[in-house]
């Protein structure tokens, strides 16, 4: 049974194949995922927030996509996956609770779709798959042996981005 | 107060408890009189936890559950989320609609308005209590439900909290009916500013 390690909220895990990396339940957080398919390489983070600067509280940098991202990217080229090769998926990024007048804590969601956009984009690394938005739940995992990313859902099925 | 939660002394603990038991007790009495059943309550927990174990409180991030949310406005901002295992939420439904037990399988628009009405009778039964205890005077939002995995529902509290600071502080109280069908959680959690405002209401600063 290969090893299946949890990835918790504001948090980040990096590793090597067979692992598996999984993350339960996100609602408006996004789960952003890095893979080197040669050295099978990757990592999975899960962040809350878009951006640290307009946080008071900026110590867990795992919490936030603009100091999350380069983190686990500094991590996985550790462990000898190379930039030139990398990828990245992400999924997340609901709006869990509808409201009349949403305020922008409310759709911090798409927010940090946009936010984990950017971040990879001013890196340079390629997003080739995702699946944010909506108003469910996810969890995610990245399969390090292949790079399957699976999203699974309590309505609407599981897939693989 | 810093803004993080950690540094409370076992005395502010122990005013946020009461204000859990009187609050949690209303809307207890509420919830009995309304399905007609006896309600048992535990003590309420209040626990500062980091922002990531907050749905363990509840069996973990991916258990199916639902959960009525409203804001609180008023002189203590905060959130109140309303916690049920979907078997409860079910249950509940058949006891509000006059079906027999097992007979809800899902929820239609009309047994959704049901359980949200339920969260906004508990919550105003709550916040009156909260009242007559702390004098300061707090309005909910209208309701919102999702039914979802608990991670993906709390995570709405949790990522507002997560922008001051990384600990929740969360008073709890789980329900029981008498005969163990229906199982609640009813957080309040207070914004990091509200704390200092309830605590010096009661005189425990």
């Amino acid at each position: 049974m290969p090893e299946l390690v949890k990835v918790g909220m504001a948090d980040a895990k990096v590793g090597t194949a067979p692992a598996t990396l999984i993350s339960y339940g996100l609602g408006s957080c996004i789960g952003i995922s890095l893979y080197d398919p040669q050295t099978k390489v990757g990592g999975l983070l899960h962040i809350m927030l878009p951006d640290s600067t307009q946080s008071r509280a900026n110590e867990n940098r795992a919490k936030f996509a603009d100091t999350g991202i380069p983190d686990m990217l500094n991590e996985v080229l550790k462990l000898g996956a190379s930039k030139s090769r990398l990828v990245a998926k992400i999924a997340g990024g609901a709006q869990m609770f509808a409201f009349a007048n949403a305020t922008d804590i409310m759709r911090v969601g798409q927010r940090n779709a946009q936010a984990a956009k950017d971040v990879l984009a001013g890196l340079g690394i390629p997003i080739i798959g995702e699946d944010t938005g909506g108003s469910y739940g996810r969890t995610v995992s990245i399969d390090l042996s292949n790079g399957v990313y699976k999203v699974k859902t309590i309505d609407k099925g599981e897939k693989e981005i | 107060m810093s803004d993080d939660v950690a540094s409370l002394s076992a005395n502010q603990m122990d005013a946020l408890r009461e204000i859990g038991n009187v609050g949690a007790g209303n809307s207890a009495t509420a919830l009995s009189q309304i399905i007609n059943r006896r309600i048992d309550m535990n003590v309420p927990r209040v626990s500062i936890v980091p922002l990531g174990d907050v749905p363990d409180l509840v069996g973990g991030p991916d258990v199916m559950v639902v959960g009525v949310f409203l804001r609180v406005y008023g002189k203590a901002p905060s959130n109140i989320l309303f916690l049920l295992p979907r078997d409860s939420a079910f249950y509940l439904v058949d006891m509000l609609m006059g079906k027999k037990r097992g007979d809800t399988q899902k929820l239609d628009f009309m047994d959704e308005s049901a359980l949200m009405e339920i969260g906004n009778i508990l919550s105003g039964a709550y916040l009156n209590a909260l009242f007559n205890f702390t004098n300061i005077s707090l309005l909910p939002t209208i309701p919102a439900l999702a039914m979802d995995m608990a991670g993906a529902i709390l995570s709405v509290v949790l990522i507002q909290l997560g922008q001051m600071g990384d600990h929740a502080l969360v008073i709890e109280t789980e329900f029981n009916t008498d005969d163990e069908g229906i199982k609640g959680h009813f957080f309040l959690v207070p914004d990091p500013g509200s704390l200092e405002t309830i605590l010096s209401a009661v005189g425990v600063e």
